[in-house]
């Protein structure tokens, strides 16, 4: 039976949508609404398993044929005509089937995790919203429509990370996601003009920055040379910004300050994949521009390398998987850099599974550590954070001059839930996420068979391919070590953060009397269904020398079966041996580096302590990777400080003398002709009486003699 | 009879009614000023309508004398409210208005 196809992608888009703007507006305008947190949440979550059913019926529909849905005609000027259309092929139903599946998950956990926040009405909005706009990015046909969910992603981002806006560092950090953002998004648009400047001028008709036309043969033929060397990497710049690579991933680490869901759903699995998702979608553009390619790669895996290593120093368990994310779109960035655009839509979705998993696992570990500080408090193991907080106390106060003063807590400053040196054995009360976790944390390490170990191996081989091939470079041999490098920091950070949460002693005060207890099922559930999908994921995606490899052959195909997304594999011949030997080098890295946190080290037995060897052993890289090699201080002196002090020199006497001025003198003016006009107003009748017969005698005249 | 005459006289009494208008300052003698000129216009327009054989310039008379009515009780309970504020029908001790 032929699919209905209209109606199929409306069913995908219009339910978030709606339900975003009613549930939003009930909340808004009915307050006993906002009481129904089933109700909310139950909703919100219908509205993403709605469009998760219908992904799933065009894919086991798909014929295999890209089909556009067109709906209206949003802009018409001109050679531009901009229509409402949608694209359901291979690569849009894969990116989909990750943001409902993903989405739907953490739909569930959001109405556990959330439970009891004087927010919860506000918050599924926002969500529905964000998957609506995100929908829209990976469904487009058109460039307009995807910089729509382009902007839109970003908008729900800065909503959901200032969502705790009453602590002003969150809408701080809020802010910085959207300035940042904001200076990627405005080089994707000059993609866009460079784009449509070029392509009108070659074809006859109305344009409207469509992937039919644009990505056609005749299309592609009009960009060549210069304009598509400008084209991609403006579009890799818009990149950067989205997907958090060198230089403007600063805002992705602040992003924690959101809620630990949308942590995991936009900050890892969904929203930061959107330029990879851009570039695979433009792949046979960026096939054109082979030196932003080298560009690409070269700072995907600086960025991979750089983040590694501070997630390595960082105590905050959200941080970590933030800088794990950052490192992990580096990674990313390898494969579409080394033309293996498949490869990276493939880490994408493994990633999509086995952070999120990870985020959702810390979510609940904060969630139970949230409880246990409450614990701690009422038996007043700890002292109350309400009202008196250690970071407002002065420095000469009592509390810090006192040397027998006695801090419960292994760190100076108020008790952190996120903070990884306060946990410790919450194996025990929390078997299910520490599973969850466990499986998450070797599926990124690259653990065979687990989905981290496939797709991660192939970037590697295919940079290897890349820096060995007669047609390649040998520079992409030093990416190569590069990334091998990285996947045993990514091994020994993950394998530390999991040892520090869930194995040795439980560090809090008072751990004897006061336990961790498991979250609710809404919680746990999600948990188990992506960590089994981080499990058995790789499979999809096999290395040649062990078995067919369907996702190569659903995105990429070839002849008739053509998927959309381009591939530029390195014309070589490597043996079997040599591939088994990468395979296992691969895994071997893996291994020494899981071996190395938890042996080596000893992070289970010893706790933070373990990490006084590390330090050591790093030297000057620790020290540069804890202080996050520098780029917020470089940011603030490069830009932000002298914007500051421009606009405090500059702007400001600017604005009171001269704005300020200028309206201020406007008034003085208006005022004195006033104190001039108010003289005629005499309050006699008969002398209004006069004027008006002057007046009249006046016309009069000048009717009978002008 | 010759139209120039009835005119005329309008011209008259309208000037007469401005005249008083602007500088009597009992205003009731003002008010009557107003009627004057008023009629003074019924006076032409009915002229003009006798001359041209035309009857709409009567059928404005009526208009004018309704709303000269409806004018006559406004104005007279203005004139009341006047005096019962200030005890006199003065013009010149009223100007609340000065700016």
């Amino acid at each position: 039976m032929p699919l209905d196809m209209e109606l199929l992608v409306q069913l995908i888009l219009l339910p978030p949508l709606f339900m975003a703007a009613f549930s939003g507006m009930m909340g808004l305008f009915a307050p006993a609404w906002r009481k129904n947190e089933w109700l909310i949440g139950g909703l919100a979550l219908a509205a993403v398993a709605v469009p998760f059913g219908a992904t799933v019926a065009l894919f086991l529909g798909f014929s295999g044929e890209a089909h556009v849905v067109s709906y209206f005609t949003w802009l018409r000027a001109g050679d531009l005509q901009v229509d409402f259309a949608y694209r359901v092929d291979q690569l849009s139903l894969i990116m989909t089937l990750i943001v409902t599946g993903v989405g739907s998950l953490i739909h569930l956990y959001s109405i556990g995790y959330m439970h009891d926040d004087a927010g919860f009405w506000r918050f599924f909005p926002y969500l529905n919203l964000f998957i609506f706009a995100m929908l829209n990015l990976v469904l487009a046909e058109n460039l307009v429509v995807l910089f729509l969910g382009w902007e839109g992603v970003g908008l729900c981002s800065y909503l959901l990370i200032g969502y705790w806006y009453t602590d002003l560092k969150n809408s701080a950090a809020a802010n910085k996601a959207f300035i940042v953002n904001r200076v990627g998004d405005f080089a994707f648009l000059v993609a866009m003009f460079l784009v449509f400047k070029t392509v009108t001028a070659g074809i006859a008709g109305p344009f409207g920055l469509d992937f039919t036309t644009m990505l056609s043969a005749p299309g592609l033929a009009l960009m060549t040379g210069s304009v598509a060397f400008w084209a991609v990497l403006l579009m890799f710049i818009g990149a950067t910004g989205k997907s958090a690579q060198i230089p403007l991933f600063v805002w992705l680490p602040d992003a924690m300050a959101g809620p630990t869901p949308v942590s995991a759903l936009i900050h890892a699995a969904t929203m930061v994949t959107s330029g990879l998702y851009l570039l695979a979608r433009m792949s046979p553009l960026v096939l054109q521009a082979p030196t932003v390619m080298a560009i690409i790669a070269v700072v995907g895996t600086l960025t991979a390398v750089m983040a590694a290593t501070v997630a390595i120093t960082q105590n905050d368990i959200k941080k970590v998987l933030a800088y794990s994310t950052v490192s992990q779109l580096g990674y990313m960035f390898l494969a579409t850099g080394v033309g293996a655009f498949y490869v990276a839509i493939f880490h994408v979705m493994t990633h999509a599974f086995f952070k999120a998993c990870l985020f959702l696992g810390s979510g609940s570990v904060i969630h139970s550590m949230h409880h246990i500080e409450h614990d701690l408090e009422h038996k007043g193991l700890i002292p109350s954070s309400h009202g008196h907080d250690a970071a407002d106390t002065p420095l000469d106060s009592e509390a810090h001059q006192n040397p027998l003063r006695t801090n419960p807590l292994p760190y100076d400053g108020p008790f952190d839930a996120q903070d990884m040196r306060t946990m410790g054995g919450l194996k025990k009360g929390m078997p299910i996420t520490r599973v969850t976790f466990l499986v998450s944390t070797l599926a990124i390490a690259g653990i065979a068979p687990l989905s981290g170990f496939f797709s991660k191996d192939e970037i590697l081989y295919r940079t290897f391919l890349a820096g060995t091939s007669p047609e390649g470079n040998v520079g992409y041999m030093v990416l190569w070590v590069v990334g091998l490098i990285t996947a045993f920091l990514t091994a020994v950070y993950m394998t530390r953060a999991y040892l520090l949460t869930f194995e040795g002693e439980s560090r809090w005060p008072g751990a004897h009397s006061v336990h961790a207890h498991e979250s609710p099922w809404t919680m746990t559930l999600p948990l188990v269904v992506l960590a089994v999908l981080a499990a058995v994921a790789g499979f999809i995606g096999l290395p040649a020398v062990l078995g067919p490899n369907w996702l190569h052959g659903w995105l990429v195909g070839h002849g008739e079966h053509a998927g959309p997304v381009a591939d530029y594999f390195f014309n070589h011949e490597i043996s079997h041996a040599t591939e088994w030997g990468l395979l296992a080098l691969g895994l071997g890295v893996a291994v020494a580096g899981v071996a190395l946190a938890w042996v080596g080290l000893g992070y289970g037995r010893r706790g933070p302590v373990a990490d006084a060897k590390m330090k050591r052993g790093l030297g000057w890289i620790y020290a540069a990777a804890s202080r996050k090699w520098g780029w917020d201080e470089a940011y603030d002196a490069a830009i932000v400080n002298p914007v500051i002090e421009g606009s405090r020199r500059g702007l400001a006497p600017f604005d009171q003398n001269v704005v300020d001025g200028g309206v201020k003198g406007l008034v003085r003016g208006f005022r004195l002709t006033s104190l001039g006009m108010k003289r005629l107003q005499t309050g006699f009748v008969q002398q209004y009486a006069l004027a008006l017969v002057l007046g009249v005698v006046f016309v009069m005249a000048v009717l009978l003699f002008g | 009879m010759d139209l120039s005459w009835y005119l005329s006289l309008s011209a008259v009494l309208f000037t007469i009614g401005v005249l008083g208008v602007l500088l009597r300052r009992n205003v009731i003698v003002v008010f009557l000023s107003i009627e004057l000129m008023l009629n003074a216009v019924n006076l032409s327009l009915i002229a003009f309508s006798q001359s041209f054989g035309d009857v709409d310039g009567q059928i404005l008379v009526f208009f004018v004398m309704s709303v000269a009515a409806a004018e006559a009780a406004v104005g007279l309970a203005i004139v009341i409210a006047l005096f019962r504020n200030t005890l006199s029908v003065n013009v010149d001790e009223v100007s609340l208005f000065r700016g």
